[in-house]
């Protein structure tokens, strides 16, 4: 089934499985979907949906572990499933290719870049393109990415190459040999919004005119929607709704795909977010009936006993649910936040003057200014490398090497945590970005939590642990976590624990330190939410940090741009979203991704990339 | 504008396991992260130059840090030489000596100077090849060592060489039939023939190859005074054999792991998902990256035999410096001990720097600053 | 919003008792790691071996001093071992030669890694100076090969029992200390040990509430390795000469004493030999289930192993 167009299919996909080998377990199921000439599919999901297995079986391939056990995956018609052994090399790469997440990651730290260019060049066109003709060959695949073609960058190793060079070469070596379907997994992942425009551009471009089938996995709806022009949702190892992306956006008819949709942030309208409680099931673990029956708001009966088919909906659009067509359109839009008043900023909680950060000699941040008033929340954007995070540290007292002033309630601080007053410490609070490593491991939540009580205000046992329990709710977080210990909670409940512990001091000011950053959507937008109804009900002040743009826009009430350790914009945030006015900020907003499905078009042609390649090394 | 410097690389081979090596590599790695250094302006340029030519810095480091070691060595040897009731005289003369005779001995020994007078005696000799003389029969110190050192180098080198060949090519093997049941009975197999104590292993030897089981070889390497090992082959096996199989299960081990965590690694797992043919994933690209750990952990294999040794010369009556130790302390015979010891550290200190130089050849990363 | 539910979560999971004993963290590794096929196998191993050792303290079926053979003699229904070279019964002199060891190996290992640990975390938490000086006094301990430090100790002062302990701890010391300090400075780095610092927490206090618990673990796999390689020096000591002294038996000097006499009576030599190299054996593995049990996840105990292999094979 192709969408809407009459362009040949190229990749289809029937009844694909696999399972834990060794098991009847699987861990993707029935997944079906075609992908016609130059078209670009998405392949969306959070951690555990399964996404990016399918996304290696497309290559007959399976991590460790894994097992292909049924489907078909046909390619211009040929079976690559049922291939032997034996014949797999000459397929990957050569007409399926694959591009990696982290670039870094995937080019060999030892061998020179232009050997590992050379390598797939003579794997898959044979020992008669030696020589000259290989070295044709890699000037062209070099240039198609407006890579320098000059033995001396050739010669260069991987960790010789910038981040976004790196990513060029694996797409340039993915595209070197023709394939007729390539599999993106995630490739934009740690670029910065601009990079990540330009590659978008590029592989939207790329596949339009050499008829490469594309399949793009992410979990970042709005970057999918930029992109593909068909969009699978996956839930569980289901592909759980399957459609054009414009429809699917629009007007999602499964229960998943519609919370999914109101936990995305938005970066054009102050929108609350809602996440989606509790998690997906593991592999093992899957209830009889619909994997998504637990969380769904409009479960029924049926939808308990046994597991969902998919529904066609239309000619192009499936979903995977039985009470598609008996529930009721639920149109009702999202929440809107009401914009606070801005036009009196209370007294300031936190005020930084002139400040100047190092690392050793060298300058990260070159005399930053801005104010915290109390009761409002203050964000900080930029990309990697402005400094947000060097910012934060200073602030908090982690960092100690600048110089300037920061001021809290009027009074200056100390550079360094040791050195400043107990009070000072208790009110400005921190939430680390990474959840993982945030909690000891071998504390209960319970004991995380007591820790500043305990050290900041010396309570009764009684009433330390009463409080702790109080805490503990304002996070949503039952009485049963108590006793947990961090790796048996989720990523979700271990940012909402860490911060408790942070909300457990009674803080004035909380800095939170791209706090969602390592969540899925769906979790994010609940702490998000979480953070954003605590800092109304207990008034706090806080300090936003983040590089995702949407967050902000449901977050805070003023925003301070940061563009490699200046400010280049301030304001409130309406001001400076809707009319920015510094060249950075402008692009920044323009190149940041929505999820308008007026973006969705799947076929934008970006060819600024070209201009931008004088500015690298 | 735009790109991010790269993000995060592969942990694998440039892990640079620190926590084996000796203190800080030259480029100033992770050292405690907490110290200042005393003078920041020399210490920044030196800091500069070490990150421009990294093997030069690396290599005068190393062998300005062995120098150390070495003089610290001797000095802490020699300090406990000095420290224990009964000396030199009383153990060459024996029970029945006579407290005239034993003072006698000590005047014409020199025990009687200070210790720093006897230390710093020795030292100053070192430089000339002055080596003092044997206590227990006078005979020059390096005389006496010499062909016990060419004995112990031979037994070392085949030893090392064979077993760390075998631990490399049985590793490699492991790690590619991961999870079968050639893997786990030998990884099973390595552990508990690492566990054994060599002198266990050498007289297993004797009894399996000498005695008990099959006659094959002597069971003790007597050589005719005058004679080197490398004259009486025959003799080398046994001992040779005990130390290549305590050697094999370490290496082993580590080339096993090592060769798993390039096998599982990304650019492994991109390489198969380009089409590159098994062999030239395995040659050209785990290989590669599995090399580093493999080479430090040869090199430890070295300086570990270098104590093996002392055991199982013991076993064999192997003429190497290993015995002398033994005798040596047993005959509280101090330049002796003095000396071998001494050697013992410098072929430490040895090494240490060649591993580690190789090492960095090796990696480009740490090579090729960005 | 109201209190999470877990879906998809077994109720088991906030059950009390596995909590209870999570409390113990060194329990816990124990635990896991006697379950484990490895762990169980070097667990009875060594039991064994230590039970032969315990029994041959108490109880030995004639006097292992006595001389009541003829040198060498072979087993017999009386003697089922024969006798050794002197004509001692080499039944009892076995079940009599094991308990000095363990006891021995058991002491040097617990001198050496307590006094490890605490020069390395001391040198860890201390940093700067008194960091640089204690792990390079290390250093040069670290130049001489274990055995030679001990030989050189012992051999001079003379074999009494209490300094071969301490010179054997003493070897463990620079290793052991150089885990710990890595293992501490790692910790000390993490998050959740800068959030417990930002609050103002005193450093003694970040010491014993944040890293000395998170250190447990590296702490009972260094236990375990070192216990191994105590048994391997001290009898090789012993079997140099240095270790318990004649008339009394001891499993390495047996095989140094009875090696003339390996054509006729071979069982005085194999009998120790295979003892010391079971204990071993069965140490070795125990300490490698306990050593996985610490790596947890199976999927990076390889890259982990990787790291620990280097910091052991260096002994």
């Amino acid at each position: 089934m192709n969408v809407a167009t009459n362009a040949p299919t190229r990749l289809r996909v029937r009844g694909l499985q696999v399972c834990l080998a060794g098991t009847n377990t699987d861990v993707v199921s029935e997944v079906d979907f075609d992908v016609a000439l130059g078209e670009v599919l998405g392949l969306v999901g959070e951690s555990g949906s399964g996404k990016t297995t399918v996304a290696l079986s497309l290559l007959g391939y399976a991590r460790r572990g894994l097992h292909i056990t049924k489907g078909q995956v046909l390619l211009d018609g040929q079976e690559i499933l049922g291939m032997p052994e034996r014949e797999l090399p000459a397929l990957r790469g050569g007409r399926v290719a694959y591009v990696p997440q982290e670039p870094a990651a995937a080019l060999n730290p030892v061998r020179r870049v232009g050997k590992q260019i050379d390598e797939i060049l003579r794997v898959h066109e044979g020992r008669g393109s030696r020589g000259g003709h290989v070295a044709g060959r890699v000037h062209d695949v070099l240039s198609s990415v407006d890579l320098p073609t000059d033995r001396a960058f050739l010669r260069r190793f991987p960790h010789q190459l910038s981040g976004g060079q790196q990513q060029r070469i694996v797409i340039a070596m993915a595209f070197a040999c023709q394939p007729g379907v390539i599999v993106f997994d995630e490739p934009t992942t740690g670029l910065d919004v601009t990079t990540q425009r330009r590659f978008l551009g590029l592989i939207a471009d790329l596949c339009a005119t050499s008829g490469v089938a594309a399949v793009y996995v992410s979990h970042d709806l709005a970057v999918v929607g930029q992109v593909a022009k068909t969009v699978a949702v996956m839930y569980a190892g289901r592909i759980v709704e399957l459609g054009p992306t414009a429809t699917v956006f629009e007007t999602p008819r499964h229960p998943y795909t519609r919370l999914l949709m109101r936990a995305v942030p938005s970066l054009d309208k102050a929108e609350v977010m809602e996440g989606i409680e509790g998690q997906p099931p593991r592999p093992a673990s899957r209830p009889v009936g619909c994997s998504f029956a637990p969380r769904c708001p409009g479960v029924g009966p049926e939808c308990l006993s046994s597991p969902p088919v998919m529904v066609d909906l239309s000619a192009s659009h499936r979903v995977r649910c039985v009470r598609v067509r008996s529930e009721a359109q639920r149109t009702s839009g999202r929440q809107v936040i009401p914009l606070v008043d801005s036009a009196q900023p209370g007294p300031a909680v936190l005020e930084v003057e002139g400040l100047r950060a190092s690392f050793g000699t060298n300058e990260v941040l070159h005399g930053v200014s801005f104010r915290v008033p109390e009761d409002s929340c203050v964000a900080v954007v930029g990309e990697s490398g402005s400094g947000k995070t060097t910012l934060a540290r200073c602030i908090i007292g982690m960092h100690t090497n600048w110089a300037g002033n920061i001021r809290y309630a009027g009074e200056e601080l100390s550079h360094g945590a040791r050195q400043r007053d107990g009070d000072v410490l208790k009110k400005i609070q921190y939430v680390f970005q990474d959840p993982y490593t945030a909690l000891n491991p071998r504390k209960t939540v319970g004991q995380l939590v007591a820790q500043p009580i305990d050290h900041f205000f010396g309570l009764a046992r009684a009433e330390a642990d009463a409080r702790v329990v109080r805490v503990l709710e304002d996070v949503s977080l039952s009485a049963d976590f108590l006793n947990r210990y961090p790796d048996q909670l989720s990523g979700g409940e271990r940012q909402r624990a860490a911060i408790a512990r942070a909300l457990a001091a009674e803080p004035d000011l909380l800095v939170c330190d791209e706090v969602s950053s390592a969540l899925d959507v769906s979790v994010q937008a609940m702490i998000i939410e979480m953070l954003r109804r605590l800092q109304a009900e207990h008034r706090l002040a806080m300090l936003f940090i983040t590089h995702n743009l949407a967050l902000v826009r449901g977050m805070a009430q003023s925003v301070v741009v940061l563009s490699q350790g200046r400010i280049v914009e301030e304001g409130p945030v309406e001001q400076v979203f809707e009319h920015p006015r510094d060249p950075y900020t402008i692009r920044l907003m323009s190149d940041a991704p929505r999820l308008s499905p007026a973006a969705a078009t799947g076929s934008g042609k970006m060819p600024e990339f070209r201009a931008d390649r004088a500015t690298e090394r | 504008m735009g790109d991010h410097p790269h993000a995060g690389a592969p942990q694998s081979a440039d892990t640079g396991l620190g926590a084996a090596r000796l203190s800080d590599p030259a480029d100033g790695g992770r050292e405690g992260g907490r110290y200042q250094p005393m003078f920041a302006g020399a210490g920044a340029r030196r800091r500069a130059y070490a990150r421009a030519h990294p093997i030069v810095s690396l290599v005068a480091g190393r062998t300005g840090q062995g120098i150390i070691t070495l003089f610290l060595v001797s000095l802490v040897v020699f300090a406990a030489t000095q420290l224990l009731p009964g000396n030199a005289a009383r153990a060459i003369l024996g029970f029945s000596a006579t407290p005239q005779r034993i003072r006698a001995l000590e005047l014409e020994l020199g025990l009687n100077r200070g210790w720093w007078s006897q230390y710093w005696g020795w030292l100053s000799g070192l430089p000339v090849g002055r080596l003092g003389a044997s206590l227990a029969n006078s005979e020059p110190v390096w005389r006496l060592v010499e062909p016990r050192l060419l004995n112990s180098a031979v037994l070392v080198a085949v030893s090392g060489v064979t077993g760390s060949v075998l631990g490399i090519a049985l590793g490699a093997v492991a790690a590619l039939r991961h999870g079968s049941l050639l893997d786990n009975s030998m990884t099973v197999g390595a552990l508990a023939v690492l566990a054994v104590p060599e002198f266990v292993v050498a007289i297993g030897v004797v009894i399996l190859f000498s005695t008990v089981v099959f006659h094959l070889f002597p069971g003790v390497s007597l050589l005719t005074p005058g004679e080197n090992i490398l004259q009486a082959p025959r003799l080398l096996v046994l001992p040779a054999l005990s130390l290549t199989i305590v050697t094999i299960p370490y290496v082993y081990r580590m080339t096993r792991a090592a060769t798993l965590e390039a096998l599982e690694s990304p650019y492994v797992e991109m390489a198969r998902l380009k089409g590159v043919p098994r062999w030239r994933v395995l040659v050209q690209h785990a290989l590669p990256n599995a090399l580093p750990p493999t080479i430090q952990v040869v090199g430890l294999t070295f300086l570990r035999l270098a104590g093996g040794i002392v055991l199982v010369e013991e076993v064999f009556d192997f003429p190497g410096i290993g015995q002398g130790l033994v005798n040596a302390v047993t005959d509280r015979d101090i330049p002796v001990i003095q000396f071998i010891v001494v050697v013992l550290a410098a072929f430490y200190v040895v090494v240490n720097i060649t591993t580690d130089v190789l090492a960095l050849l090796l990696s480009p990363r740490r090579r090729i600053p960005t | 919003m109201t209190s999470a539910t877990q879906s998809g979560r077994p109720a088991a999971s906030a059950a009390a008792s596995p909590n209870q004993l999570r409390r113990h963290e060194w329990l816990t590794l124990l635990h896991r790691a006697a379950a484990s096929r490895r762990g169980a196998i070097g667990l009875s191993l060594a039991g064994l071996v230590a039970l032969v050792a315990v029994v041959g303290a108490i109880w030995t079926p004639c006097s292992p001093t006595a001389f009541l053979y003829a040198p060498l003699q072979k087993p017999s229904v009386q003697a089922l071992l024969g006798g050794d070279y002197l004509g001692r019964d080499v039944l009892s002199r076995v079940l009599a030669g094991g308990w000095v060891l363990l006891v021995m190996a058991v002491a040097a290992t617990v001198i050496g890694v307590s006094f490890g640990a605490f020069q390395g975390i001391e040198a860890a938490y201390l940093g700067g100076r008194t960091d640089t000086v204690i792990m390079r006094g290390m250093d040069v301990f670290l130049a001489f090969p274990a055995i030679v430090l001990a030989l050189l100790i012992v051999g001079t002062v003379g074999p009494k029992l209490w300094l071969i302990v301490l010179a054997v701890g003493l070897g463990h010391v620079p290793q052991v200390a150089r885990v710990m300090r890595a293992a501490a400075l790692d910790i000390a780095e993490r998050d959740y040990v800068k959030a417990v610092e930002l609050q103002g927490v005193k450093p003694t206090r970040i010491i014993t509430g944040e890293i000395l618990p998170n250190l447990v673990s590296p702490l009972m796999v260094e236990l375990g390795l070192r216990l191994t390689y105590s048994i391997v020096i001290i009898a090789g000591l012993s079997f140099l000469g240095f270790g318990q002294q004649p008339p009394a038996p001891s499993w390495g000097n047996m095989i140094s004493e009875n090696r003339i006499g390996l054509q006729t009576n071979p069982w005085a030599v194999i009998v120790p030999a295979a003892l010391i190299a079971l204990l071993a054996i069965g140490t070795n593995l125990f300490a490698d289930a306990v050593a996985r049990a610490a790596i947890g996840a199976d999927r990076q105990v390889e890259q982990a192993f990787v790291r620990t292999e280097a910091a052991k094979a260096a002994q």
